[in-house]
């Protein structure tokens, strides 16, 4: 037995094995996902939360950046702002569509502003170097406390309010990070006094939460106010008197190392663009039974608005 | 670290319906229920390929195959086409428990002497009577170490049901994850760890108690043992007491 | 189905699997290059083998979602780092194979080495020519399954945002889209099948005595 050609032969193994590896890494798609790097001087890496308009805001964001010739780079999408704010903190990323009200309460836990301007006023006064803010859209997309239309008709609920005497025998449903955010159940807690049965941790104001709300696994919900379904399945808004949910403008959030004046006059035309109509159209869109690519539900609206 | 487990040991995080015990409790009783039917499937399967000694090419390749399936993608989509329901989850982490189990049972129903297989036979023993009463005793060690391996593979992998809005341990880590709460996350890491960890312990003692004691390595030599084997070398009975260790079999 | 959706998508479901594929291997190659030292050391020594047997069992236990959360608060890498992925699966590779390694040597007749051993092989040279290439059946058996196990795990990292197919789940989640998870799926069993495929190859290629004696 010769023992030697099977050393060869094992040495060829492995060359094959690495050889596959590097065959399938054509191009090291690795560093083409999210990498550790902070992105080259000029290429603007675009995260997203893990919801559908996140998405789509990112796509606008970066083709309009595109078509005037910036880099971009768009990441998979990513998670919750608990998740993608560390990102664009450590660099790993460079800017992310964001809600002002929201983004304020998750920099400044106790703050108490509401209207459109006053929030977006103190954000810009709270956001930390090296990250900034850019002009906030007319459109907004806020959190709702949404039930089914049987539901508030048998309680003759109008307002979050009208909830509270009923909130022990109700199961709320929403995305996980909703329970531990001062503006959800703490702050629903808070100002009007709700205490739910339960708490199902769905996701973020997609079809699990409108199929569980529909399906009555649970009778009150979590869902965004540009949210189509809400229409399609006859959801009530509940209304919000002592605005717990305060402004919440769609604007981007940015590494002010790559916010050249350039990047800022074209994200600040999109900006203007933007409406709420528009963002449930755009929704409405994304959503249609074939699933179109939100890359070219993007550049549609894009061209349609002559951006 | 103290910071790991200040969510574990903070006393409030033991009671209540999303307390640590109820988590306990929801994580077990999802993967009972896909134990449960896992073996429904694999355990007749496996003897039956076993017993006939036919299509063993297919044990490998079903299990091969469903080792394959990626489990979050069979849960999401389990649960889009038949809803936030336990029967979707039940049927996802079933497809983890069949692989061990059935190449388990199939391995060893198939490697049950073929001398005792023949005097059962010989004796007027029916084929279901000699599947029942002499393959499956004698395969019990083999089968047990797959229903092991399984309950380890469903424990460690039911985490992943928190995604599609289900309780049990995956919750800490769900939850966790949506907050960045490292010490919540590793709560539910070293939960799920422990309790795959205890319950391999306990069907380890069962497999003990349950498998006959002519089957056991060491001690007394079992009557079919000598008969299946009578030209066996003297220095070959030493081997017998190496026992396969099944949990192995199935990593 | 919607059919469509796949020609619509292909610079998508290409990029993914390209990452897929990347992240999915290389911690088997790393795996492996690992294993067999460690693999080695508890073959030779029953202490190291009393811990690293039963310390590989325990960390196949973690779920991989912890793990590729908490690498980050142990490395010091960023969240989104694929890295975390890597290194998360490669233990798992390693704990898979550390113990065929070590049964797979353990296993090698003391015959055979005694006669390496007469025939003037110096340890070193014995290992990796004569105990090795005859650990390599058993080695191939544990790479198949890692390499399987792998290409089915990566998919989780979807959850903390990094690429791969897992992102086809997650998406199609998240737009109510069975076409999508559908697609993610079947590519993933494929391309597990294909791996080992190719590794059932390679294990043919490179023990040609057992050919022979089969």
């Amino acid at each position: 037995m010769n023992l030697r050609r099977p050393l060869t032969l094992v040495a060829a193994g492995a060359a094959l094995v690495l050889g596959l590896t590097a065959c399938g890494g054509g191009g090291n798609p690795v560093a083409g996902g999210s990498s550790q790097a902070p992105a080259a001087g000029d290429t603007i890496r675009i995260g997203s939360a893990d919801f559908t308009e996140s998405q789509l805001l990112a796509q606008i964001y970066a083709q309009a950046l595109q078509a005037k010739g910036v880099q971009v780079e768009v990441t998979p999408p990513i998670g919750s702002r608990e998740v993608y704010y560390p990102a664009l903190t450590d660099g790993s990323i460079d800017m992310v569509p964001e809600y002002t009200g929201t983004l304020l309460q998750y920099i400044k836990k106790d703050a108490t502003e509401t209207a459109p301007d006053a929030v977006y006023t103190a954000l810009r006064s709270v956001v930390p170097a090296p990250l900034t803010v850019l002009d906030k859209a007319a459109a907004e997309d806020k959190d709702a406390v949404v039930v089914t239309q049987a539901f508030a008709q048998q309680n003759n609920l109008k307002s979050i309010a009208d909830l509270a005497p009923l909130a022990a025998n109700v199961t709320f449903g929403g995305p996980s990070e909703f329970q531990t955010r001062p503006d959800g159940i703490p702050g629903l807690k808070e100002t009007y006094g709700l205490e739910f049965k339960g708490y199902t941790a769905l996701d973020a104001g997609g079809p699990v939460t409108v199929k569980a709300l529909a399906d009555g696994q649970v009778q009150a919900a979590d869902l965004f106010t540009t949210d189509p379904s809400i229409e399609a399945n006859n959801f009530v808004v509940l209304e919000d008197p002592q605005n717990n949910f305060a402004a919440q403008n769609v604007v981007p959030l940015i590494n002010s190392a790559k916010a050249t004046d350039q990047v800022k006059q074209i994200l600040n035309a999109v900006q203007a663009k933007l409406t709420t109509e528009g963002l449930l159209e755009l929704n409405k869109t994304a959503n249609a039974p074939d699933k179109p690519n939100l890359d070219t539900v993007a550049k549609n609206w894009l061209t349609q608005q002559g951006l | 670290m103290s910071l790991l487990f200040s969510y574990l040991f903070d006393a409030a995080h033991w009671s209540g319906p999303t307390g640590i015990p109820a988590r306990i409790g929801e994580h077990l009783f999802y993967s009972v229920l896909a134990l449960a039917l896992g073996a429904v499937v694999a355990v007749p399967l496996g003897a039956l390929i076993g017993h006939t000694r036919r299509g063993g090419f297919l044990v490998v390749g079903i299990a091969n195959g469903m080792r394959a399936l990626p489990e979050l993608g069979l849960l999401t989509l389990l649960v889009l086409l038949m809803g936030i329901d336990l029967l979707p989850v039940t049927i996802a982490l079933a497809v983890l428990a069949v692989p061990p189990l059935l190449a388990g049972t199939y391995s060893g129903v198939r490697n049950v002497d073929q001398g005792a297989v023949d005097a059962a036979r010989g004796m007027g023993m029916r084929e279901w009577q000699i599947l029942f009463k002499v393959e499956i005793p004698n395969a019990l060690p083999l089968i047990l170490g797959g229903l092991r391996a399984s309950a380890l593979q469903v424990i460690a992998t039911a985490a992943v049901a928190a995604y599609v809005s289900f309780g049990g341990l995956g919750r800490f880590l769900i939850d966790g994850l949506k907050s960045l709460d490292y010490s919540q996350m590793a709560a539910g890491a070293i939960l799920v760890a422990l309790l795959a960890l205890a319950v391999e312990g306990l069907l380890a003692l069962v497999q003990r108690a349950v498998v006959s004691p002519g089957l056991r390595g060491g001690g007394r030599r079992s009557p079919t043992a000598e008969i299946t084997t009578p030209d066996s070398s003297p220095d070959s009975t030493d081997t017998t007491t190496a026992t396969p260790e099944p949990a192995g079999a199935t990593p | 189905m919607v059919w469509d959706w796949i020609p619509r998508n292909t610079a998508l479901i290409w990029g993914a699997l390209q990452v897929h594929v990347v992240l999915a291997l290389i911690p088997v190659v790393a795996g492996l290059v690992l294993a067999v030292p460690l693999g080695w050391l508890a073959s030779r020594n029953g202490a190291v083998r009393a811990v690293f047997i039963p310390a590989a069992s325990v960390l196949y236990t973690i779920p991989s979602l912890a793990v590729f959360i908490v690498l980050p608060a142990i490395l010091g890498t960023q969240i989104l780092d694929p890295l975390n992925v890597v290194v998360a699966l490669t233990i798992y590779t390693v704990a898979l194979l550390v113990r065929s390694v070590a049964d797979a040597l353990a296993a090698v007749p003391a015959l055979v080495v005694a006669a390496a051993t007469a025939m003037g092989y110096k340890p070193g040279r014995r290992f990796v020519s004569v105990e090795l290439p005859l650990a390599v059946p058993v080695l191939i058996a544990g790479l198949r399954v890692a390499a399987v196990s792998n290409i089915s795990l990566v998919s989780v990292g979807a959850l903390i945002g990094v690429g791969g197919l897992g992102q086809l789940f997650t998406e199609g989640y998240q737009r109510d889209f069975p076409t999508e998870i559908i697609v993610g799926i079947v590519l993933i069993v494929l391309l597990a099948l294909v791996v080992d495929g190719l590794l059932v190859l390679a294990g043919r290629f490179i023990t040609p005595w057992a050919r022979v004696a089969a």
